[in-house]
């Protein structure tokens, strides 16, 4: 249960440089994420079939109008990098806000409550980590038609299982500490207890889950673009620019890697972030 | 012990009638699924028709009761698309899905295990640090994408291994290679973390002062208990690469489970979605209780759980 976390060694935390690359990276990406329809230089959106597949800037025979070339419909490719961004942390974010009420609201209450309750809890979390999320994802994304909101929903009702480990265990661990009982005899009731004693005092535990929860989301969503059922095109997601880029990267790999690296690099930071914070609060992100 | 046994298996099978509830309801989402079946230019009495046969006008109950019953003895129905029986498509295509899931696991128990272990022994050196770097970088990458960059990589440029198919074993290095790199990460810091936490113990501490060897302490006392969370997540990381390996088998066109699944998914063929869902989720529950079995066995301490 209990993983030894070494205190000496590196520096840790906000003093760790790791920590400060992760979290300027989840800034630009936030920054672009927000103020995408003005940052880009192009319509990520217009096809111009005369300019297809143009080089990015470092290559022979770049166009200086397409600093990271066009793709197979002649779209600017850095306009549509741009978007996806936006793609990436609406979903990250969205998807993570579900789970996170999902699981934090089982996971508490299971902690909390103990007995049959927690029973049911655990059982819940059993059964959700027997189901292949990828596979289900994409079924039900097929089944239903590939939509923005049935990706978050479905994603969002798949990756709840984290939050509720680790809300879970820490409401274990803070139910029984003497504030807790302080406030029990001071006559609180038990949502006054679970609001105001419980919550703030695993909330770090959370926020660290939250930023994992982020990037697998993001990661999850690539993934599920990339096989064509997530995010419905003309939308520039990562993964579904690589997907329509697939064709041409045998000739042309850079169409692969500038989203791919981009998709990477967010992933990274996001992880890079996660862990700086999970050492600054002295949290766990696993069980 | 028996107590143990007996309540896991019955949480065991709880679960995969809760899976298959689960599986049922949504392949039913869709709404009227005879529409589906019968095609965009079916007419009104067609679509009667293919609900009549394939028995779509009972109730919903009747219908679960009808596929649960006899998915319990083996049977999953016959696949709307390919004609055959929904078990005997899965049995062909298992065999693929399932050399690429323990062969990825091995790749990855063959990484991650010695490099967790020399981490955990050189704890804080600049290896450690190199280790720790790689597991961080390793799960920030999308299969999917090192799949294609393996592909142009040792596929196109250097002309190694074949870029598809499964005609002989060379088909299978790059799809277990990257199957594996989705486990490595995880394995490699759990095995670094109970090392350490194992190297740290009281008991080592004895070894040391009986004067046992440095091999033989970390080998035989330390890397035993260490091994206890590594079980279990090793099963259960099999269990997440066969349910993962749709992705994998999709780009490296290889004929398995997940690309049946990923087939039957665009033709709406739900008998068989439904079905893989259910015997993957099986596997993986058949898995995570075998891991929690041998846990028990290492650790009596984990019985009264």
């Amino acid at each position: 249960m209990s993983i030894a976390t070494t205190t000496t060694g590196p520096r840790r935390g906000w003093r760790s440089a790791a920590t400060w690359f992760g979290a300027a990276i989840v800034g630009i990406a936030a920054f672009c994420a927000i103020f995408a329809p003005l940052l880009v230089p192009h319509d990520p959106f217009a096809q111009d079939l005369g300019k297809r597949l143009l080089v990015p800037f470092w290559m022979e025979g770049s166009d200086p109008q397409h600093l990271l070339g066009t793709d197979q419909l002649g779209r600017d490719y850095l306009s549509r990098l741009i978007w996806g961004c936006r793609i990436s942390m609406l979903i990250g974010v969205t998807v993570s806000i579900v789970s996170g009420l999902i699981g934090i609201t089982l996971g508490v209450l299971g902690g909390f409550l103990g007995g049959r309750v927690d029973d049911a809890v655990l059982f819940a979390i059993t059964t959700r980590l027997s189901i292949p999320v990828v596979l289900v994802a994409l079924a039900v994304v097929g089944l239903l038609g590939s939509s923005m909101t049935l990706l978050l929903l479905t994603l969002g009702l798949l990756l709840w299982d984290r939050f509720a480990v680790v809300a879970r265990s820490t409401t274990m661990q803070v139910r029984n500490l003497d504030y807790v009982a302080a406030a029990w005899c001071a006559g609180c009731s038990r949502f006054r207890i679970l609001t105001r004693e419980v919550l703030p005092n695993i909330a770090s535990h959370l926020v660290v889950v939250a930023t994992l929860e982020i990037a697998l989301a993001i990661l999850l969503e690539a993934t599920l673009s990339f096989l064509g059922l997530g995010v419905p095109p003309p939308l520039p997601s990562w993964g579904l620019m690589i997907a329509e880029a697939k064709d041409y990267m045998f000739f042309s790999p850079w169409v692969i890697m500038i989203p791919g690296v981009a998709l990477f690099v967010l992933v990274l930071g996001i992880n890079l972030l996660g862990d700086g914070l999970r050492d600054q609060f002295g949290a766990r992100s696993e069980p | 012990m028996l107590r143990f046994l007996v309540r896991r298996l019955i949480v065991a099978l709880l679960v995969a009638a809760t899976v298959m509830v689960l599986a049922f309801i949504m392949t039913r989402l869709s709404g009227d699924l005879a529409i589906s079946i019968a095609g965009p230019n079916a007419t009104q009495a067609d679509v009667e028709a293919v609900r009549k046969a394939y028995g779509l006008d009972r109730p919903l109950v009747t219908q679960f009761f009808d596929w649960a019953g006899r998915a319990a003895m083996g049977d999953l129905g016959e696949s709307y698309f390919f004609k055959s029986r929904v078990s005997a498509l899965i049995g062909e295509r298992m065999p693929v899905t399932l050399t690429l899931g323990i062969s990825g696991l091995l790749i990855a128990l063959l990484v991650s295990l010695p490099l967790g272990i020399l981490a955990a022994v050189r704890e804080n050196t600049s290896f450690d640090r190199v280790v720790q770097l790689v597991a961080l970088l390793g799960q920030a990458m999308p299969s999917f994408w090192l799949g294609l960059l393996l592909m142009i990589l040792f596929g196109l440029k250097l002309g190694w291994l074949p870029i598809s198919g499964t005609d002989s074993w060379e088909g299978f290095v790059m799809p277990a290679v990257v199957l594996a790199f989705s486990a490595i990460p995880a394995l490699t810091r759990l095995t670094r973390a109970g090392m350490i936490q194992a190297m740290g113990s009281d008991y080592i501490r004895t070894a040391r002062a009986k004067g046992l060897s440095r091999a033989s302490i970390i080998l035989k006392h330390a890397l035993r208990n260490a091994a206890i969370p590594v079980v279990a997540i090793a099963a259960v990381q099999l269990g997440f690469m066969l349910g993962g390996s749709i992705v994998i088998e999709q780009i490296f066109a290889l004929h398995g489970v997940g690309f049946l699944a990923w087939e039957s998914i665009a033709k709406n063929d739900f008998p068989v979605v439904q079905s893989v869902v259910l015997v993957l989720a099986v596997i993986y529950i058949g898995l995570t209780t075998l891991a929690d079995l041998m846990n028990a066995v290492l650790d009596p301490r984990l019985r009264g759980a």
